[in-house]
């Protein structure tokens, strides 16, 4: 976009710490007046060495350490890893891991969502939608806990398997909380979404057009935002996805051009709903199992190579791992679905205000801790 | 303060005193009086707004401290903020950094002068009173500006200018609105206009004709937008600006922001109730004469408090070019079209 640029250049420098900035990304603005002329993302304030790091873990122990890449949704985070490594090994699991997994996959992607939404609305000057969603997130990190202890990052997934099955009765308690939950989505979108004034601030703003999107390698909902539909669970189906019943939705562009922020949130909100359906049709096909059943003695792959991707709440996640044989992996590399959208990010706010920087930036929904690792 | 003094008269050998101080007790009096109902006022809105907000978003809100639902939780927060450290960074314009704060809270305690709390409960009735009110209450953009300044941080000037771009802006449609309700009455004085709605619930302006409720809305939502309230809290836009002109201040010097920020909700509510909700009048023949007036003028100015925390807590925050397309296309005409109505109604 061209803008005509009137006065002097002032530079601001946004974070690394400040507020909306979802983390320790820093962000250099050259604005002139409350419009920003050029907006350069400098991250790697988080940067943990993870993908060095892990090459000297054994397959197991590396576990952990994708937990703390997407904090806010490790559970996803653990499956794409344990599901790359089962894939290198051969490994076929029982039919109550794959719908736990399931299950836990979709929650965990609720629980994203909700912070994601949640967080998108304080960054639009709305902070109750924040502490409602943080409320039923809790709901889902309560199950969690009472099925691996942790409520943020669980090392619940194993090569093979799960850490422990579910407590009994919990299927029960599991349909229960959807029953609740998603009347309150509707709340949500009664106090948030469908607010004119947030419309107002987010339709119009930040278009990503298909094209930007595809060319830079946007995934997840930031892609089908701008109306393309492509989601692993659908076009590359793993873990028995295919078996259920599900829509992607994308965006329609209700409110202003295909692409914009609105758009990008309000997929999430649906894709929430959508993960209610899956899991209200997983919890009955939960058959009697032991989830322990095919974990190996010793995690030790074949030597040779894998790249497994799955949908993570914020897209395409990809593990790549390339295996000498031994305990360890020889090299893991992760194709992050928020380190690509983050790259379109100076094209997407060229030209936008301050205020609509904010807003690109929470549209996005990033996380530090996995663009860095 | 014609009582206070009277009352003053009355202490042994009072008259015996340098004619300077008899001038200046009432006054410094008067003075402490309605700093200290404006202080207490404020403990409460604060406390009220935690609760407000609280509920909103299914929470409890403050609990403990005092024992009956948290009553003294602000209490303790501003004891803490008054016994901070006083931290002046380094870089700072020293003399406006520290005389900013104290310059927007003297814009909106000055305006408290004027307000008519009962009957016989103001400091002064002064014969231009709204237009002072008006008048004073715009200082605090000067503080606001030094303060944004002075702090040498480009998140403080950003919130100040736009505090600054937005105040003045919102002051036409407000000061437009209030006209409306000159015009009616033909007085500018406060006391005048709450005596003009004595009688009946349909004296009061809110429900006399149409464009003076026209008017009452207009003055409500310019209101919200000069002491800076969601959905026009941009100035102080935590997710974009961190805290706006008061980035840099903490401990005391940031208290008196906020109680300055509360102090002009209480103000404009107040103003707000003089106008057009019959300030300390109530209809009501036997309730009116047991409940004091000040009362029944603060329950009226809390509503519209409520209302004001209720719209904090549910609606999202305007982008600047959104806020000035709100005042200048969409208020300003009609407070133009509300002034032409009204004055056609008060000449008719």
């Amino acid at each position: 976009m061209e803008v005509d640029y009137s006065g002097d250049i002032m530079t601001l420098n946004m974070g690394p710490q400040h507020p909306s900035t979802h983390g320790v990304l820093r962000l250099v603005l050259k604005t002139d007046g409350e419009i920003v002329a050029d907006a350069v993302p400098h991250i790697g304030y988080l940067h943990r060495c993870f993908e060095k790091h892990v090459e000297d873990v054994d397959y197991a122990g590396v576990i952990p350490f994708t937990d703390r890449m997407d904090y806010c949704a490790a559970m996803n985070m653990e499956q794409g890893y344990v599901l790359a490594v089962e894939k290198l090994m051969g490994i076929e699991v029982n039919d109550r891991v794959r719908y736990l997994r399931i299950i836990m996959a979709e929650l965990s992607r609720i629980a994203s969502h909700l912070i994601a939404a949640g967080t998108y609305g304080n960054d639009i000057g709305s902070f109750t939608p924040f502490l409602w969603c943080f409320r039923d997130r809790e709901k889902i990190l309560d199950f969690f806990e009472e099925t691996c202890g942790a409520r943020l990052l669980y090392n619940y997934h194993w090569v093979g398997g799960l850490m422990y099955d579910i407590k009994p009765g919990m299927e029960q308690k599991i349909v229960e909380f959807i029953d609740y939950f998603e009347p309150q989505v509707d709340n949500l979108n009664r106090l948030l979404s469908d607010n004119y004034i947030f419309i107002q601030r987010t339709a119009n703003v930040g278009i990503m057009s298909p094209e930007t999107a595809i060319s830079y390698g946007v995934t997840g909902p930031n892609l089908r935002g701008s109306g393309v539909q492509f989601d692993v669970r659908k076009d590359e189906p793993y873990l028995g996805y295919e078996e259920l019943e599900f829509e992607v939705p994308v965006g329609k562009g209700e409110h202003g051009p295909v692409g914009s922020c609105w758009d990008r949130y309000m997929v999430r909100i649906r894709e929430v709903k959508e993960s209610c359906k899956i899991i209200r049709q997983a919890v009955p096909r939960l058959t009697p199992g032991d989830v322990r059943e095919n974990v190996p003695k010793r995690v030790k792959p074949p030597a040779g190579e894998v790249y497994m991707r799955t949908e993570a709440p914020r897209g395409e996640l990809g593990y790549y791992i390339v295996s000498d044989g031994s305990l360890k992996p020889y090299r893991l590399k992760v194709k992050s679905p928020c380190f690509t959208v983050m790259s379109a990010f100076r094209e997407v706010s060229r030209g936008a205000m301050i205020a609509d920087i904010i807003s690109i930036l929470g549209s996005f929904d990033i996380v530090l801790g996995e663009i860095d690792r | 303060m014609e009582s206070i003094a009277k009352l003053l008269q009355a202490i042994p050998k009072y008259d015996a005193l340098p004619e300077l101080l008899q001038f200046l007790i009432p006054i410094v009096t008067s003075c402490v009086i309605i700093f200290a109902l404006m202080a207490l006022c404020v403990l409460f809105m604060v406390w009220l707004e935690r609760k407000v907000s609280a509920h909103i978003q299914d929470r409890l809100g403050p609990m403990v401290v005092g024992g009956w639902h948290g009553w003294a939780q602000t209490l303790a927060d501003a004891l803490k903020l008054l016994l901070k450290e006083d931290i002046v960074p380094a870089s700072v314009d020293k003399i406006l950094f520290k005389m900013a704060p104290f310059i927007v809270f003297l814009g909106a305690f000055a305006a408290y002068v004027v307000l008519p709390f009962g009957a016989s409960s103001f400091v002064t009735d002064l014969n231009i009173g709204i237009l002072y009110i008006v008048a004073v209450s715009s200082l605090s953009v000067i503080g606001i500006i030094m303060a944004g300044w002075a702090s040498n941080n480009k998140y403080s000037l950003y919130g100040s200018m736009r505090a600054a771009a937005q105040v003045i802006s919102y002051e036409i449609p407000a000061a437009l609105s209030i006209m409306a309700v000159v015009i009616s009455v033909g007085s500018l004085s406060m006391v005048e206009i709450v005596k003009a709605q004595d009688g009946s619930f349909l004296n009061w302006f809110i429900f006399k004709n149409p464009f003076i409720f026209l008017a009452f809305i207009i003055y409500f939502i310019a209101s919200l937008a000069e002491v800076n309230r969601t959905p026009f809290d941009l100035p102080e836009a935590e997710s974009e600006l961190i805290a706006g002109y008061h980035t840099e201040y903490s401990g005391m010097r940031f208290a008196f922001f906020f109680l300055a920020e509360y102090a002009n909700m209480l103000l404009v509510a107040s103003v707000a109730t003089t106008l057009f909700l019959g300030g300390w009048t109530l209809p009501i023949p036997l309730l009116s004469e047991i409940i004091p007036g000040p009362i029944i003028f603060l329950v009226k100015a809390l509503l519209l408090i409520f209302i004001q925390m209720w719209m904090r807590w549910s609606l999202p925050r305007l982008r600047v070019d959104q806020l000035m397309y709100v005042n200048w296309k969409v208020l300003m005409p009609a407070s133009f079209v509300l002034i032409l109505g009204a004055g056609w109604m008060a000449i008719r």
